[in-house]
């Protein structure tokens, strides 16, 4: 990168942005390429163990036919020969032991100088415990009865690879899994055009300072967080805040790193860089929320806390009970009943299943601008019963829009408009800029009114090309003899439907009336309906007026309404709601914030770069109420896929143990090879993961389209 | 009931006790931190385990844990204190400082991901 001599820049500044920005991308770098050496260890290790079991497992069937071909080998097998090969097999397997195995050995070891015990004892203890049978059978035979002293080599060779691979694919998988953060890393723009003394410079985005002014040209990708101060353009934000249509930006608006702009150009002051940036705070979050634990893991943990010494308790009692039993030759089956526990065991496949979904769910979440604090917070969220949306900014978009314009008979509906904004032109009032606004969208061309007076609680009184123009309520119009009767039932009929009704007046005579409302979200409507169909109450939460809040709550489809309830009793409003069901309550995070605390989950709307909201449970990066639906939605599936995890694996160890203990033998002459056992207890840890990926391709009925 | 059948019914028998006691019976001694410039220091080893697992502080001085991981097995790659809200990636090689103050006394645990290695931290009075 070419960067110019003359800027000027403190270096500590520089090096510490720098700094912080290359941590986070190095550790996910460093871990992936961690998992890939993982990965490729396991897999040299996988072969050679295969490689080795494939004679070793020829050589344990001896009655096998290929040892008979004519002539390829011997023409007869005689016992010195057998005795030989197994001989070769113990000593080829030695080295799968020690390298593909070693792991086994090593962190079984580790594990075991601290008074614990994990998967690696099991395995360990299972390989070797029929390596050193087989040795002692085929060294001293005549200390075993009559029958028994047969080695089987095969067991410690096979298991070894099989539970090898198992892991390489469980490390390739878990890969996938948290592929969420790396995903949000690679959306972080490289480089950043700024103006420095008055030039145009590229510059590697760690050296981005806050009140650079950076230039966006149309398809760039917007470096850092800001505020635009010159230009406009729309800005497709989709990979932030799962928003998929572009937003309009124009001269003060907030800017999101890694979003991209679309066609127009502008200049914006970076107010946020490095750990700052939403980009990097929504990271953080969500590398906090894959550490933490779901409160269902910690039933687990006092599970897989025993586990492990109560299958070694396990298999020597099935041993003793084989050997004082079992049929003859009851040493044998009791070695290889008793290994066969050990290697069936699997207590990663119960340890993983929560945390594998977790991470995959979480990820998932933030994928679409929905970050879920912690696994508490995604847990609780799929149990909710209530939903409270706030009504204003939350299903509404807040401000004030100009939804009917309704003219008095001789009057035309251009005109009256055009009267009406004119007057309003300079009026700060919110519905009057409503009017404005609207007026203006429509093309017509405003007149700046000659005198204007504001009359507080009443309206405005203005002169507009050369007429009088009066805009307001009835108190305005009878203030100054208008007769507004004629057009008194059109305003009642408006405030009927929740919209805020002003008459306007021309010369002394009524010309109409314009309604102004706060509208509802496009997108509030679908997302109250995907929530009412899992079966959740969605209440609406206002201090408006019953009557205006019905009228929303009509369009969007809420029956329950909790209308004039003032801004500090929300919070016990939401308390009362809890005495039913956990409670979710959707707020703006700020003045929403105790309302949110005291709910069972607060979800807090976005607004704009700040990410980390203290009140919020969830945070949703876009300001649409699909954010709300798929938020649960993703805990469901991500709760409902955690419990499928962990009812397999119990499952699997509940019926896997006894099996391989040889429980079946009575009834069924049932028993299981030591190699298949194996080979389960690695699909079984295989299978956790794969079923946390499966996350991955969850499709939402929230951004169904 | 031959000797050696009784031999090996007795051998199995005390295995068992053996390992009740020492996975589930035995309690392990605490390890005393290091008092570096205000701070509660200790520096804990991963390696199939945490060593030191079990490390005793003072309540209400804050406390910075030392986790150096030597070994690549995925399970030890995070620790997790569930009860203060922290957890950490532990790449190989490297270590990585946990700081917290405890207010309470009582036990923090922590542990990997999937709950295989465990340790605590002792808070006293």
């Amino acid at each position: 990168m070419a960067i110019p001599k003359t800027r000027i820049l403190p270096p500590e500044q520089i090096e510490a942005n720098a700094i912080l920005q290359s941590t986070e991308h190095s550790d996910v770098d460093e871990e992936t390429a961690a998992h890939r050496r993982e990965y490729v260890g396991l897999m040299g290790k996988f072969w050679f163990a295969a490689a080795v079991s494939i004679p070793v497992m020829l050589v344990a069937y001896p009655e096998l036919p290929w040892f008979y071909l004519p002539n390829l080998f011997v023409r007869e097998v005689s016992e010195t020969l057998i005795r030989g090969l197994f001989i070769l097999s113990g000593l080829v397997t030695l080295p799968v032991m020690a390298y593909s195995g070693r792991q086994f050995f090593t962190g079984g070891w580790a594990a075991f100088k601290h008074h614990s015990a994990d998967m690696n004892t099991l395995i360990a203890l299972g390989t070797s415990a029929a390596w050193i049978y087989s040795s002692v059978a085929l060294l001293i035979p005549g200390i075993f009865p009559e029958g028994t002293a047969t080695p089987f080599y095969d067991v410690t060779a096979v298991v070894t690879a099989l539970v090898v691979l198992g892991q390489a694919l469980e490390v390739r998988a878990k890969g996938q899994t948290s592929q969420a953060i790396r995903k949000l890393l690679d959306l972080q723009a490289k480089t950043a055009h700024v103006l420095r003394d008055g030039n145009e410079i590229e510059i590697p985005v760690e050296e981005v300072l806050v009140g650079d002014i950076v230039i966006v040209r149309p398809g760039d990708k917007i470096p850092v967080d800001g505020e635009i101060t010159e230009g406009a353009s729309s800005l497709d934000e989709s990979m932030v805040t799962g928003e998929s249509m572009p937003i309009d930006k124009k001269v003060g608006d907030e800017v999101i790193g890694a979003t991209m702009n679309t066609t127009g150009s502008f200049k914006f002051r970076a107010t946020k860089v490095g750990k700052d940036t939403a980009l990097a705070q929504i990271v953080k979050m969500v590398q906090d929320a894959m550490g933490s634990k779901a409160p269902i893991a910690r039933l687990v943990d006092v599970v897989s806390s025993i586990f492990v010494p109560a299958v070694m308790v396990i298999s020597i009692l099935t041993f003793l009970t084989w050997i004082n039993f079992g049929p003859s030759p009851a040493l044998a089956f009791a070695i290889v009943t008793g290994v066969t526990v050990l290697i069936i065991a699997c207590p990663c496949a119960v340890g993983m299943a929560v945390p594998m979904s977790l991470v995959a769910g979480v990820g998932k979440g933030a994928e679409h601008g929905v970050l879920i604090r912690n696994g508490e917070a995604l847990q609780t969220a799929s149990q909710l019963k209530t939903i409270v949306l706030d009504k204003t900014g939350t299903i509404t978009k807040g401000k004030p829009e100009l939804t009917d314009v309704i003219p008095a008979h001789g009057f035309e509906e251009k005109n009256l408009l055009l009267y009406a904004a004119s007057a309003d032109w300079r009026s700060e009032h919110p519905l009057a800029q409503a009017i404005v606004h609207g007026a203006q969208t429509q093309g017509a061309q405003l007149i700046e009114p000659s005198s204007f007076e504001a009359v507080p609680g009443h309206g405005v009184e203005t002169v507009v090309d050369g007429k009088k123009v009066l805009v307001g309520n009835s108190r305005l119009m009878s203030r100054n003899n208008v007769d507004a009767s004629k057009i008194a039932g059109e305003v009642e009929r408006l405030q009927g439907e929740g919209k805020t009704a002003m008459y306007v007046a021309v010369d002394g005579s009524a010309a109409g009336a314009v309604a102004v409302a706060d509208t509802i979200k496009e997108d509030s409507i679908q997302a109250v309906k995907v929530i009412k169909d899992m079966g959740l109450e969605v209440i609406m939460i206002t201090g408006d007026n019953e009557r205006t809040a019905r009228a929303i709550a009509r369009k969007v489809g809420i029956e329950r309404v909790l209308a004039e309830v003032l801004p500090e009793d929300k919070a016990t409003e939401v308390h009362m709601l809890k005495k039913n069901g956990k409670v979710g309550m959707v707020g703006d995070g700020i003045n929403d914030a105790p309302a949110l605390v005291e709910a069972n989950i607060g979800f807090a709307i976005g607004t704009g770069t700040d990410v980390a909201i203290e009140a919020a449970d969830i945070t949703l990066m876009s300001g649409s109420l699909k954010g709300v639906a798929y938020a649960i939605e993703i805990s469901k599936a991500t709760m409902r896929n955690a419990k499928q995890s962990l009812f397999a694996a119990f499952a699997y160890n509940t019926l896997g143990i006894p099996v391989a203990a040889g429980v079946l033998f009575p009834f069924f002459g049932l028993l299981l090879s030591p190699i298949i056992a194996g080979a389960a207890m690695a699909a079984s840890s295989i299978t956790v993961v794969t079923n946390a990926n499966r996350l991955r391709f969850f499709k939402a009925r929230a951004f169904a389209s | 009931m031959n000797i050696g059948l009784l031999f090996v019914n007795l051998a199995g028998l005390a295995l068992i006790g053996l390992i009740v006691w020492y996975f589930w019976l035995y309690r392990r001694e605490g390890v005393q931190v290091t008092e570096v410039g205000g701070f509660q220091e200790a520096t804990i080893t991963v390696k199939g385990g945490y060593d030191p697992d079990v490390i005793v502080v003072k309540k209400g001085r804050p406390v910075r844990l030392h986790f150096n991981r030597k070994e690549s097995s995925m399970c030890s790659e995070m620790v997790v204190f569930d009860g203060i809200g922290q957890s950490a990636k532990l790449p190989e090689g490297e270590t990585v400082t946990i700081e917290f103050t405890p207010e309470q006394k009582g036990e923090i645990p922590f542990q990997c991901q999937m709950g295989m290695l465990r340790g605590k931290v002792i808070v006293e009075a």
